[in-house]
């Protein structure tokens, strides 16, 4: 199909490009900006005028539940939810049943996302084998199986050699490390961060210094190895100081944060609200801030929802006893939009954090992904900056229905989602005619 | 505030007690006032008011308790309720059944009140956010967080004693970081008008921030002591070994247990508390435990006249008239 964008402001951070242009799409690919190619003749013009055309947003974290844990989503169910917020590739992580240790679990989900069809899903395979924290994986394997990178989710290493040899082993291969920096011991067994609200509501503490000593050690590591190293997503101010350093010194390291610790805080927790109990926890009103810094100076180079939906009964418990996460592709671009409005950062850049900044660290801007320049695939997300929605949760189509977003009125909404020129989401109140 | 609207119904009358924040000081010294009335009926041959007379009242324990269990079940006999004493071990709801199917298996037998006892923090709010409207749930200590009937038969002891608040030095010493008792004591204390409430502790066994509760912090038990009105030793549990907050008990001891020379800085006329069971040798010598300032013993025959005052006002706020009353005897402000 041929079509033709016309009249939207065209945001594409990856060609430093923010004006309004048509956009040409043909045989699932971008044909050209601005002006027609040569003898062009669109199947269907999309009126877009006053509505925001970027590329497909990328989101670095999404748990899509299956294989596994099919009673919390399915990888149609919540690629069906990500496409309706405008995102056109996931990134998810090794930690399902079977664990992505093996070429098979991740041909199996690719497959699967395939036929769905929603979006293109990328793979952080296993750093160890069954997530164990001890036994290498088959990285080489894995590489080949077309895996972004090797990660442990969150499962602890056994200890810091494990780490140095999984490093050096990955960078053999060439493989990023996925880090999710959290020190198991000083963790313990917290579910909130210790502060405040962790001792006025007597809930057992996650220390500011389980993700900086983390942290400390995986840059250690990184200087020492030279892996190509992401950590995140970051919670603290103090940890988002120590990777812009190491990056000022020269180490291939990134970082990510999740839209919801740049919104809410330890605060929120109020009494007991389980849609808040998060991994990692929400921290102080300082650490938000210094994370919002971090965005905004490009240490921060994505922004994830760390999509994990559940079943109802997952949150209903006293606190502790939940399952951490919430449900998150569907809010993640209007929350974004959000700080845009708090004037927290400029359109072009939270765009960049949702697109090209994550294509990037998964080594994938090299195929167009994230970008809307010629030749890139026809994965857009085109918005209403204007329209205002309030968050219900049970009008989400992931399976998960927890979100501390609840009632929240947001800025933007998604009226067209396209996967290599295909339409996937389509908002029927804003574009009536199905494409 | 949701904990507000929670715990209170609109007219700010108790409908559920889960916690001493939130709870403002007028509704604290009703408390206060109605289990004044309530210690006579504890003193008489028959000892009983018809105040939950056709009522179920069911102690819930997910977590072992013979004391506070013990008193809450006399409080509801004292008041006339049939009582339900369910003590249920933490593998039963691991395996299957969840804490919400247990709680609607109970609603199912049309009971009035739950009193709660659980291993999680906010396990009771919970429960009272999930209860049919009109059951009262009462905590009887949820994980680390509150132990508000605790407290407030704390700060009854300490008001029988000491006529009042205004002018107090109040001492909490011992494992603040883990105790429900503590963090409820701080609210109470400081709510009813404490002057000056002091936390004294190692560093191991405080929470993060403690001070934002309102407290002073000491780490020196002498300084802590210096001048002070009352006494609070918390209870140590021996697990505390193993998670490195402390090297030996005998170490515990010589710096934190409550020994007479200590006490020899605190005012002449202190009184010295523990909610009990006491460690003797750890928190405190016996010969502070049964010495003359220990008040630990009225401490627990309050506890059943404080409960019955909680359950009282929580089922319906006419019963305080009613219990003066019938037993005759007036509520005597301090």
């Amino acid at each position: 199909m041929r079509l033709l964008i016309r009249g939207a402001r065209v945001v594409d951070p990856s060609q430093d490009l923010d004006g309004v242009q048509d956009l040409y799409l043909a045989e699932g690919r971008v044909a050209a900006l601005g002006q027609p190619p040569e003898g062009f003749v669109p199947d269907r013009v999309v009126e877009a005028r006053g509505w925001v055309a970027c590329p497909g947003l990328v989101d670095l974290r999404v748990h899509l539940r299956e294989p596994g844990q099919e009673h919390k989503g399915t990888i149609a169910s919540e690629t069906r939810a990500a496409a309706a917020g405008g995102i056109t590739t996931v990134c998810t992580f090794a930690d399902y049943d079977p664990v992505v240790d093996t070429p098979a679990v991740a041909d199996l989900i690719r497959h699967r996302a395939d036929s769905a069809g929603y979006c293109r899903v990328a793979v952080v395979g296993a750093l160890t084998q069954g997530l164990d924290g001890e036994r290498l994986s088959e990285m080489g394997a894995l590489r080949a199986a077309g895996c972004v990178g090797v990660g442990n989710a969150r499962r602890p290493l056994a200890n810091a050699l494990v780490l140095r040899r999984a490093m050096e082993y990955a960078a053999t291969h060439g493989l990023t490390v996925f880090l999710c920096p959290e020190d198991p011991h000083l963790r313990n067994r917290g579910c909130a961060h210790e502060g405040q609200v962790a001792t006025r509501l007597g809930l057992p503490g996650i220390p500011e210094a389980a993700e900086t000593a983390a942290v400390a050690q995986a840059l250690a590591l990184v200087q020492q190895t030279g892996v190509r190293a992401h950590l995140g997503p970051l919670s603290t101010a103090r940890a988002v100081r120590m990777v812009a350093r190491a990056r000022y010194d020269g180490l291939p390291v990134t970082a990510d944060v999740t839209a919801h610790h740049l919104h809410l805080t330890e605060m929120d927790l109020g009494e007991f609200d389980a849609r808040c109990h998060v991994e990692p926890p929400l921290r102080t009103e300082r650490d938000r801030d210094g994370l919002r810094y971090g965005l905004v100076e490009g240490t921060l180079g994505a922004v994830s929802s760390d999509h994990q939906p559940h079943e109802p009964d997952a949150k209903l418990a006293p606190f502790p006893a939940t399952a951490p996460g919430l449900s998150g592709v569907e809010t993640l671009l209007s929350l974004m939009l959000r700080l845009v409005e708090e004037e927290v950062l400029a359109l072009s850049e939270a765009v960049a954090r949702l697109t090209c900044g994550p294509a990037e660290i998964l080594g994938l801007a090299g195929s167009g992904i994230g970008s809307l320049r010629p030749g890139a695939p026809a994965d857009l997300c085109l918005f209403d900056p204007a329209a205002r929605w309030t968050v219900r949760p049970e009008a989400l189509r992931s399976r998960g229905r927890h979100t501390p977003f609840d009632g929240w009125e947001l800025p933007g909404r998604v009226v067209l989602t396209l996967l290599a020129g295909r339409p996937v989401h389509q908002d029927p109140r804003a574009l009536p005619e199905p494409l | 505030m949701a904990r507000r609207s929670l715990q209170l119904d609109e007219h700010g009358r108790l409908r559920h007690f889960l916690a001493i924040e939130g709870l403002g000081r007028e509704l604290l010294t009703e408390i206060l006032d109605t289990a004044e009335s309530f210690v006579g009926v504890t003193a008489q041959a028959v000892k009983k008011v018809p105040l939950l007379r056709g009522k179920t009242v069911v102690n819930l324990f997910f977590e072992a308790s013979t004391r506070t269990r013990t008193t809450f079940e006399l409080a509801a006999k004292r008041l006339s309720a049939d009582v339900l004493n369910l003590n249920i071990p933490a593998s039963a709801t691991v395996k299957g059944e969840t804490l919400l199917d247990t709680l609607h298996n109970l609603e199912a037998m049309h009971c009035d009140m739950f009193v709660v006892r659980h291993a999680d923090s906010g396990a009771a709010h919970f429960i009272a956010r999930h209860v049919r409207s009109g059951t009262s749930v009462i905590n009887a200590g949820d994980g680390r967080h509150e132990h508000p009937t605790q407290a407030l038969l704390d700060a009854f002891t300490i008001r029988r004693a000491k006529g009042g608040f205004g002018h107090l030095v109040v001492a909490i010493v011992g494992d603040i970081l883990h105790s429900r008792v503590a963090r409820s004591q701080i609210h109470a204390l400081t709510t009813l008008g404490v002057p000056e409430v002091r936390v004294v502790a190692p560093r191991t066994l405080l929470p993060a921030e403690v001070e934002r509760l309102g407290v002073h912090v000491h780490h020196d038990l002498r300084e802590g002591l210096r001048g002070a009105d009352v006494v609070i030793a918390l209870r140590l549990q021996h697990e505390r070994m193993q998670g490195a907050f402390l090297p030996s008990e005998h170490e515990y001891f010589q710096l934190y247990g409550l020994r007479e020379e200590h006490l020899a800085v605190a005012k002449p006329d202190c009184i010295v508390m523990h909610p009990g069971p006491i460690n003797r040798g750890v928190e405190m010598a016996s010969s502070v435990a049964d010495g003359p300032r220990s008040v630990i013993l009225q401490q627990v025959s309050h506890g059943i006249a404080v409960r019955m005052a909680v359950m009282a006002l929580a089922m319906g706020a006419t019963h305080r008239r009613e219990a003066t009353r019938e037993v005759g005897t007036k509520g005597e402000r301090a």
